[in-house]
C-alpha cells in the first residue's frame, strides 16, 4: 500500500537508473549554499568596514593578545573534528565519542576566550561609543561567535546522540556536514582576524 | 495500490481519470500534522499563500487610507476617528499616521506579499511537482521557513497595535530618522519590532531559498535535465539565488542599525541635532546604510518579478497552445538579469552625492538590463503570436503582466539615467514606475498563477466570471491609478508628502488625485471580491474531474487530482522531453512523460 510508505523511503526510491550522476548529498549541498549565504553577510560587514575606514574620525583598535589563543584553540578543534570524522568512518566509536567531546570543549573554550577578549577591549575604553574599528570588531566577532555557538549546539546534539542514541549510526553524512561547517567557521575566523590585522590598523 | 498506473511509459492525457475516490489517505495524520505543522510542500505553499492574502488585504487597506488623504486633503471623515482615535483626529489622517501607513504599505507588499506570498507559494507548490520529486530536499527546514515567516508576521502585526505605532520612516528605513527614537513616534518601539520582524523574515527566506536551490539541483526525476525544466522552475531557481545572496547583506545592515538604535554606536550617525538637542554621535555615515540596504533592495525587485516572469511564460505557452518562443534565450535572460541585479544598486542613490563617474558606470549597467528584459518581452509576444489563445482569467492576467512590464519597464530607462533622475527622484514618477513594473506586475503574475494552479491546490476551480471581472477592473484600474502619476512626477510633485494643497503649482492635480483615490477604492473592492472567490471556491467551487484540466505538459498534471504527501501514487514518472511540445506534429500537446516517437520531428 502506498499509504504505508514513509517519506524517507520515497526519497530513497528516487530513480536510481544509471543515468543519474553521482551527486553531492543534498544536505551537504544545502550546507554549501548556506555557507555562501553566511559569507555574503560577513562580506557586507567587512565591506562596510572598508568604506568607513576611509572616512574621517576613524579610530583603530589594538587587538587583545587573547585572540591569538582563541585562534589556536579553534584551529585545534578543527583538527579534532577531522579526526573524529575519520574514526567515525572507521567505526571506532569510542575514539569518535572522545574526539567529538574534545571538539565540543574546544569550541566552548573559543567562545569563552572571545568573551574575555571583549572584556579586555572594554577595559581599554573601547566601548560602543564612536564608530571606529572597535565597534565593528564587537559586531563582526560577535556575529562570528554566534555562528560558532550554532555549531556548538549541533555538536552537543551529536555528542549526546553518540552516547544515548538507540539507533545505530551508520551514515557519516551528519558528521561530514558538521565537520564542514566547523572548518568553515574556523576559516571564517582566520579571514576576519587577518582582515582586522591588515585593514583595521 | 495503483502499481499498474503511472508507469513511466504510460501516456497521461486529458481523458477522465477518477482518482478522487481513492486518493492517498494518510494514516495517523492528525489535523495538526496535516494542516498546521505540515512538512508537505503543497500544504506549506498554501500556508504561504493564505498568509500572503491576509497581508495583502492589510497592506491594500493601508493604501486606501492614505489615498483618502491624498485625494481629499481637506475633507473630514469622522469614521476614521472612530476606528483610529488620535491617529485620525477630527477625521483627518495625522502626519505620523500617514507615514506609518505608507511605510507599512511598502514593507507589507514588498516583503510579506510579493516575496513570501509569491515565491513562497509557488516555489513550494511547483518545484517538487514540476521537477518530479516527492517533496523538498529538507522538508523540516521548509516547514521552519513558513513558521519563521509566521513569527515575522506576528511581530510585524503586533507593531501595528503599540501606542507609538509601527515603523514610519519609509519601507527603506533610512537612518538617521530610523535610528533616533526621539526623532519620530515611528522610530521608537515600532522600529525595533520592524527590525526583529525583518530579521525573522530573512531567516525564513534563507531557509526557503536553500531548499529551493538544493531541491532543483538534486532532486529532479529521471530524464529531467536542466534544459527540460519548465521556465517557472528556472525563474524560481534564480529567485532563490538572488535571495540567498542578498538577504544576508540586508541583515548585516539591520544589525548595525540595531546597535546604533539601542547600544550607542555610531555606524550611521554623525553630527546630528534633534529638536535643538546636539547628539554625541560622530563619524558615522548614513550613506553606508543605503549601500547595504540597496544591495538587497535592488535584487529584491527581481526576487519579486522573476517568479512572475516564470509563471507568465508557462501560462502563456500553455494557453496559446504553442511552444514558448526562445526557451534558451528565456533562461539566458533570466541569468543575465540575476547577474545584473547585483551590479546596479547604486542607481537608487544617484542624488546622495555619489561620485558622478561611478554613477555613469551604474547608469550603463542599469540600462543593460533593458536587453534581457526586451528579449523576454519579445519572446512572450512571439509566443502569443498566431497562437490558439484560450482566454482564461489566468491567460488574461499573464498578458496583463506583459503589458504592465512593458509600460513600467520603459519608464525605468528614464530613471536609470542619472541626469534625468536628478529631476525625477523622489517624485510621483518613481511611485508610478515601480508600482507598474514591479508591484502590479508582480501581483498579476501571482493572480495568473493562482487561477492556473488553483485546481492543483484545491481540486476545484475558481469562478471564471468573477475572474474576468477581477481582471478587467484591476487592469483598467491599475493604469488609471498609476499612469497619471507619471504626469504628476514630471511636474515635480514629490512623493511621501501628506498634503500638497499649499503648492499652487500642484493644485492642477487636485481633481486627478481625487480620481486616483476613487479608482483605488474600486480596485480594492474588486480584490476583496477575488478573496471571496478564493475562499468560496476552496469549499464550494466546481470540482475538477480530469487529471489534466488545462491540457498541460508539465509533471504536476500527472499526479492525482488531489495528490497526497508524496505526490505520485506509484513511481515518479520519467521525463522524455522538454515542457513545451504544444501544437507539434498535429497534436495539441504532448506531455513530458511521453517518450519521443520513432517518426517525431525534433524541435
Amino acid at each position: 500500500m502506498v499509504s504505508d510508505i514513509k517519506l524517507k523511503k520515497f526519497q530513497n526510491s528516487l530513480p536510481s537508473g544509471g543515468a543519474q550522476r553521482k551527486k553531492l548529498h543534498p544536505h551537504k549541498f544545502t550546507l554549501w549554499v548556506a555557507i555562501g549565504s553566511i559569507l555574503m553577510m560577513f562580506a557586507g560587514l567587512t565591506s562596510a568596514f572598508i568604506v568607513k575606514s576611509n572616512q574621517t574620525n576613524w579610530k583603530t583598535v589594538a587587538m587583545p593578545k587573547v585572540f591569538w589563543i582563541s585562534t589556536a584553540v579553534l584551529l585545534l578543534s578543527s583538527l579534532m573534528i577531522q579526526m573524529a570524522l575519520r574514526s567515525f568512518k572507521n567505526r571506532e566509536m569510542n575514539q569518535y565519542r572522545l574526539l567529538i567531546g574534545l571538539t565540543l570543549a574546544l569550541g566552548i573554550a573559543f567562545v569563552f576566550l572571545q568573551w574575555i577578549g571583549f572584556q579586555q577591549l572594554w577595559d581599554q575604553k573601547v566601548t560602543f561609543t564612536g564608530s571606529g574599528a572597535g565597534q565593528f570588531l564587537y559586531v563582526i566577532f560577535g556575529l562570528h561567535a554566534l555562528h560558532v555557538t550554532g555549531g556548538i549546539i549541533a555538536l552537543l546534539v551529536m555528542f549526546v546522540k553518540a552516547f544515548i542514541g538507540k539507533t545505530k549510526l551508520y551514515s557519516s553524512v551528519p558528521v561530514q556536514v558538521a565537520a564542514t561547517y566547523w572548518h568553515f567557521v574556523d576559516l571564517l575566523w582566520l579571514y576576519l582576524l587577518i582582515f582586522f590585522m591588515i585593514i583595521g590598523k | 495500490m495503483s502499481e499498474e498506473m503511472n508507469t513511466p511509459q504510460e501516456v497521461v492525457t486529458t481523458h477522465e481519470v477518477h482518482h478522487d475516490e481513492h486518493h492517498v489517505h494518510h494514516h495517523k495524520e492528525t489535523f495538526i500534522t496535516k494542516y498546521i505543522f505540515s512538512q508537505d510542500h503543497k500544504t506549506i505553499g498554501k500556508q504561504f499563500l493564505i498568509t500572503g492574502i491576509i497581508w495583502a488585504i492589510i497592506g491594500g487597506l493601508f493604501s486606501v487610507l492614505f489615498r483618502l488623504q491624498l485625494g481629499y486633503p481637506d475633507q473630514h471623515f469622522p469614521i476614521l476617528e472612530t476606528f483610529f482615535g488620535h491617529w485620525a483626529k477630527g477625521g483627518q489622517i495625522q502626519p505620523e499616521f500617514y507615514y506609518a501607513l505608507i511605510t507599512m504599505h511598502g514593507t507589507v507588499l514588498v516583503f510579506f506579499v510579493l516575496t513570501a506570498g509569491l515565491s513562497g507559494t509557488f516555489a513550494n507548490l511547483l518545484i517538487p511537482l514540476q521537477i518530479g520529486a516527492r517533496d523538498m530536499a529538507a522538508p523540516l527546514l521548509n516547514m521552519l521557513s513558513y513558521w519563521f515567516f509566521f513569527m515575522a508576521s506576528v511581530v510585524m502585526v503586533s507593531s501595528l497595535f503599540i501606542s507609538t505605532g509601527p515603523a514610519a520612516g519609509g519601507w527603506t528605513v533610512y537612518p538617521p530618522l530610523s535610528a533616533l527614537g526621539q526623532a519620530s513616534e515611528g522610530s521608537k518601539l515600532g522600529m525595533d519590532l520592524w527590525i526583529v520582524s525583518m530579521a525573522l523574515f530573512v531567516v525564513s527566506s534563507l531557509l526557503g531559498g536553500l531548499n529551493y536551490i538544493s531541491t532543483i539541483l538534486n532532486m529532479r526525476t529521471k530524464g529531467m535535465s536542466m534544459t527540460r525544466l519548465p521556465l517557472t522552475i528556472w525563474a524560481l531557481f534564480f529567485t532563490a539565488i538572488l535571495g540567498v545572496l542578498s538577504f544576508p547583506v540586508l541583515l548585516s545592515g539591520l544589525i548595525l542599525l540595531l546597535f546604533d538604535r539601542n547600544l550607542g554606536t555610531s555606524f550611521y550617525l554623525s553630527d546630528i541635532v534633534v529638536n535643538g538637542q546636539v547628539l554625541p554621535n560622530e563619524g558615522g555615515s548614513a550613506i553606508l546604510f543605503q549601500h547595504l540596504f540597496w544591495f538587497l533592495g535592488h535584487p529584491e525587485v527581481y526576487i519579486i518579478i522573476l517568479p512572475a516572469m516564470g509563471i507568465a511564460s508557462e501560462i502563456l505557452s500553455v494557453n496559446s497552445r504553442k511552444p514558448i518562443f526562445g526557451y534558451m534565450a528565456m533562461v539566458g535572460s533570466l541569468f543575465a538579469i540575476t547577474v545584473l541585479a547585483f551590479l546596479v544598486w547604486a542607481h537608487h542613490m544617484f542624488v546622495t552625492g555619489l561620485n558622478p563617474f561611478l554613477g555613469s558606470i551604474f547608469v550603463l549597467l542599469t540600462l543593460l538590463i533593458a536587453v534581457p528584459s526586451a528579449i523576454k518581452v519579445f519572446n512572450w509576444l512571439t509566443t502569443l503570436w498566431r497562437g490558439n489563445i484560450r482566454f482564461f482569467p489566468s491567460t488574461l492576467f499573464a498578458i496583463g503582466f506583459v503589458s504592465l512590464f512593458i509600460s513600467g519597464g520603459l519608464t525605468g530607462i528614464f530613471l536609470g539615467n542619472s541626469t534625468i533622475d536628478i529631476h525625477l527622484h523622489d517624485t510621483m514618477f518613481i511611485v508610478a514606475h515601480f508600482h507598474i513594473v514591479m508591484g502590479v506586475a508582480g501581483m498579476f503574475g501571482m493572480f495568473a498563477g493562482i487561477y492556473h494552479w488553483f485546481p492543483k491546490m484545491f481540486g476545484r476551480y475558481l469562478n471564471s466570471t468573477l475572474g474576468y471581472i477581477h481582471f478587467w477592473v484591476t487592469m483598467i484600474g491599475a493604469y488609471l491609478i498609476f499612469w497619471p502619476m507619471h504626469y504628476e512626477g514630471l511636474a515635480g510633485m514629490p512623493r511621501r508628502y501628506l498634503d500638497k494643497s499649499s503648492w499652487v503649482s500642484f493644485s492642477q492635480f487636485a481633481d486627478l488625485d481625487r480620481m486616483i483615490t476613487i479608482v483605488s477604492i474600486l480596485v480594492f473592492a474588486v480584490q476583496l471580491m477575488f478573496v471571496f472567490n478564493f475562499f468560496y471556491s476552496i469549499f464550494k467551487g466546481r470540482k475538477v474531474t480530469s487529471q489534466n484540466p488545462w491540457g498541460s505538459n508539465t509533471l504536476e498534471w500527472t499526479t492525482p487530482i488531489r495528490p497526497g504527501h508524496g505526490n505520485w501514487e506509484g513511481e515518479i514518472p520519467e521525463v522524455h522531453r522538454w515542457a513545451y511540445d504544444y501544437g507539434k506534429d498535429g497534436r495539441e500537446f504532448i506531455p513530458q512523460v511521453e517518450p519521443i516517437g520513432a517518426n517525431e520531428s525534433t524541435h
